[in-house]
């Protein structure tokens, strides 16, 4: 509240925070104008300040290479502040004065669901590119994040069978943590466990030591971290001097908000997290990413998972549009209705899903040991977004614009 | 024993609320109490002294020593932001309300774009305790004892001291103060420097515990406000006696229903304020003891 009291004042003062990058001569043809909204200040622009640069990056080199069927890309970057009335500004301003042929924006699942009925009021087509709660059946949305089906349906097993069937969840109080809350809820009473407590955590709230009582006074085996943000991430270093010496789960830390990096060790430790990429995956094409990433952005403090998604979109967009001929979005569905869209990048091989346009994933369980270096104890090759096809969202046929959850699926007809 | 360690919890997430609410609200009543400034650079200073304390601890210096430096640069900062901007504004409220926003937003921008979006860092010392079969982290406790602390070397500057008489002097009566040689401007500005210096202390001690960020000042503004607002002009019979009552509000709710309720009973609790004692807490009791 305090954050948008007082942001809600400086818009004058930063919103000409505004950046072009222009494209280099000998092009013949337009440019095609893609709208960057990515914070890059404000409560979460720890994690997302590298999505704009992944963003750049593949630019350059997409227009190194000549560009997106001849056409050079012109990025048009704003810079959200964390805050969702300057999504929803510069959601208009991109699609209504700068005229752009597709977004890529959105962190907070919050700011995502405020600037979306202006994608579909427009009809215009953005890219989601962070792992989030799942259930958004929307043809102007291609997401490439990781959905539960991918994070919690393998983590939440895999931590009962290790740790034991008594879990604890703690989580940010708004959309993404009440649905991803949902979600663990579900996994773990479809598997016999049993939710000893649950709680919901305002966003910007940096104290915690009564979170962390209630916790050491239930039965826990294991707690399931869902916080979001800089102020809410003080949790793990309280937990730790409080000596809680519980297991984490999560499906945001380490993979956004590199906390791994950023706090003293052991605070940490024990941390588990599902993620599609982390800089600390050693394949090839994770290399062959961190070089380029590294040559370009030195001073990159991490290269998190919303890196790699950014990058990744921007390469399938560019596969859809010199498929299909022409940036026009029906036409670019088409190509996805194909089925066969994918692409190899830092993650491995992913490939979109013509019902939801959600993105296959392969998910590596990343754990963080005593010294905060990172092991992965296991790998899930190629996990589908199917919990939404399965469900009855299918974009092919119909466009409902929803957001679904377990409890709120898509009507059945 | 098992009532002892009920007990200790209990009264554990009372002095905890109760140290944050102290900690962070110390410079502000201060500035905005005693001054009357609204400061809403507070937050600002509060992470200038958590990133000073921070950057010189991991360079090796002791962490009392550099909770010390925390708040000595964020006073010295203060000084300097008063001589060059607030002194100009002591007749204009309204007008220092915009100032020292201006001022905030510079200073989250300006350490975004200089140091980076978080900084590293540096882990919270002393380890934990254990009472019954919980665990508490020590350094909360050192928290508390601060806190106290804090109070009583107030106390003792403000009622003992030849420069607490003459601030107290200068800020109700500069006339007065002026008309019998007290340079009044350096007295402002010195006090001035008191209550960022103090914001710096705040952010200081709460650097191990949190993560160090651009708006991390953001986290403290509504607790001081809310405790200087319920408290009134007066420290110690306004913002400490204040802080005990939005502590136990807040501890009991927090407990009972969750951090949500927590928040929404501290705000309640300042609009209740407003409307039955204008004057907060200090007016009120100051009021009835006369």
């Amino acid at each position: 509240m305090r954050n948008t009291w007082r942001r809600g004042i400086s818009a004058a003062a930063l919103a000409g925070a505004a950046a072009l990058v222009a494209a280099g001569p000998g092009f013949a043809q337009d440019a095609i104008k893609i709208g960057v909204l990515e914070d890059q200040s404000g409560d979460f622009a720890a994690a997302t300040n590298v999505k704009v640069h992944a963003i750049e990056l593949a630019a350059e080199e997409i227009n190194a290479a000549g560009g997106i069927d001849g056409r050079p890309v012109e990025l048009v970057i704003y810079d959200t502040q964390s805050d969702n009335r300057r999504y929803q500004e510069f959601m208009r301003r991109v699609l209504q004065q700068d005229q752009v042929d597709v977004v890529f924006a959105g962190f907070s699942s919050a700011s995502r669901e405020a600037y979306r009925p202006i994608v579909n009021q427009f009809d215009g087509l953005a890219f989601y590119n962070n792992q989030y709660e799942g259930g958004v059946c929307d043809a102007n949305m291609i997401v490439t994040g990781a959905v539960p089906e991918q994070q919690f349906s393998t983590l939440i097993p895999w931590m009962m069978e290790t740790y034991g069937n008594n879990v604890y969840t703690i989580a940010a109080d708004y959309n993404f943590g009440q649905i991803s809350a949902e979600w663990v809820r579900q996994i773990v009473d479809e598997n016999g466990g049993s939710m000893v407590g649950e709680e919901f955590i305002p966003l910007g709230v940096s104290q915690f030591s009564q979170t962390i009582q209630n916790i050491q006074a239930s039965e826990a085996d294991f707690v399931v971290t869902l916080l979001v943000g800089a102020a809410q991430a003080s949790y793990y270093e309280q937990a730790a001097s409080a000596d809680v010496g519980l297991p984490m789960a999560s499906s945001v830390n380490v993979g956004q908000g590199y906390e791994h990096k950023r706090f003293t060790p052991p605070s940490l430790s024990q941390m588990y997290v599902t993620t599609n990429y982390i800089e600390e995956i050693d394949t090839p094409e994770s290399q062959a990413f961190l070089e380029k990433f590294r040559a370009k952005f030195p001073e990159e403090p991490y290269i998190n998972q919303e890196a790699a998604n950014s990058y990744i979109a921007m390469n399938l967009y560019k596969q859809l549009v010199e498929r299909a001929g022409t940036t026009e979005r029906e036409a670019l569905r088409e190509v996805i209705a194909e089925g066969d869209v994918c692409f190899d990048g830092p993650s491995g091989t992913v490939c979109l899903d013509p019902k939801s346009q959600h993105m296959s994933h392969t998910i590596f369980l990343a754990k963080v040991e005593e010294d905060h270096s990172i092991s992965f104890p296991r790998v899930w090759e190629n996990i589908a977004p199917y919990w939404l096809g399965d469900a009855g969202c299918d974009l092919t046929q119909n466009d409902p614009s929803a957001q679904y959850t377990p409890s709120n699926p898509p009507p059945a007809n | 024993m098992e009532f002892f360690a009920a007990a200790f919890a209990m009264a554990y997430q009372f002095g905890d609320a109760f140290a944050f609410l102290v900690i962070s609200c110390a410079g502000l009543a201060i500035i905005f109490g005693m001054m009357g400034i609204i400061n809403l650079a507070h937050g600002e200073f509060i992470m200038c002294g958590a990133y000073v304390t921070a950057s010189t601890a991991r360079m090796g210096l002791p962490l009392p020593l550099a909770i010390l430096c925390g708040a000595l640069v964020a006073g010295i900062v203060g000084m300097l932001v008063e001589r060059i901007v607030i002194r100009h504004l002591y007749q204009r409220p309204l007008d220092s309300i915009i100032a020292t926003w201006g001022i905030s937003l510079i200073a989250t921008q300006g350490v975004l774009i200089v140091l980076g979006s978080t900084m590293q860092g540096i882990g919270t010392p002393l380890g934990s305790i254990e009472v019954g079969d919980r665990s508490y982290s020590a350094y909360r406790l050192v928290l508390m004892a601060a806190a106290v602390a804090l109070l009583i070397g107030l106390y003792f500057l403000f009622y003992h001291t030849r420069f607490g008489v003459i601030a107290r002097a200068t800020i109700q009566r500069p006339q007065m103060a002026q008309a019998l040689g007290v340079d009044t401007r350096r007295v402002y500005g010195l006090t001035f420097g008191l209550g960022a210096a103090l914001a710096g202390l705040a952010g200081g001690l709460y650097a191990p515990t949190m993560t160090m960020v651009p708006t991390m000042g953001a986290t403290f503004i509504v607790e001081s406000f809310v405790t200087v607002v319920v408290g009134g002009a007066d420290i110690f019979v306004g913002a400490a006696p204040a802080a005990v009552i939005l502590a136990a509000i807040r501890a009991s709710l927090t407990a009972w229903y969750g951090q949500l309720f927590g928040q929404i009973g501290l705000l309640i609790a300042v609009i209740v304020v407003i409307r039955v004692m204008p004057g907060g807490l200090s007016a009120w009791i100051k009021g009835t003891r006369q």
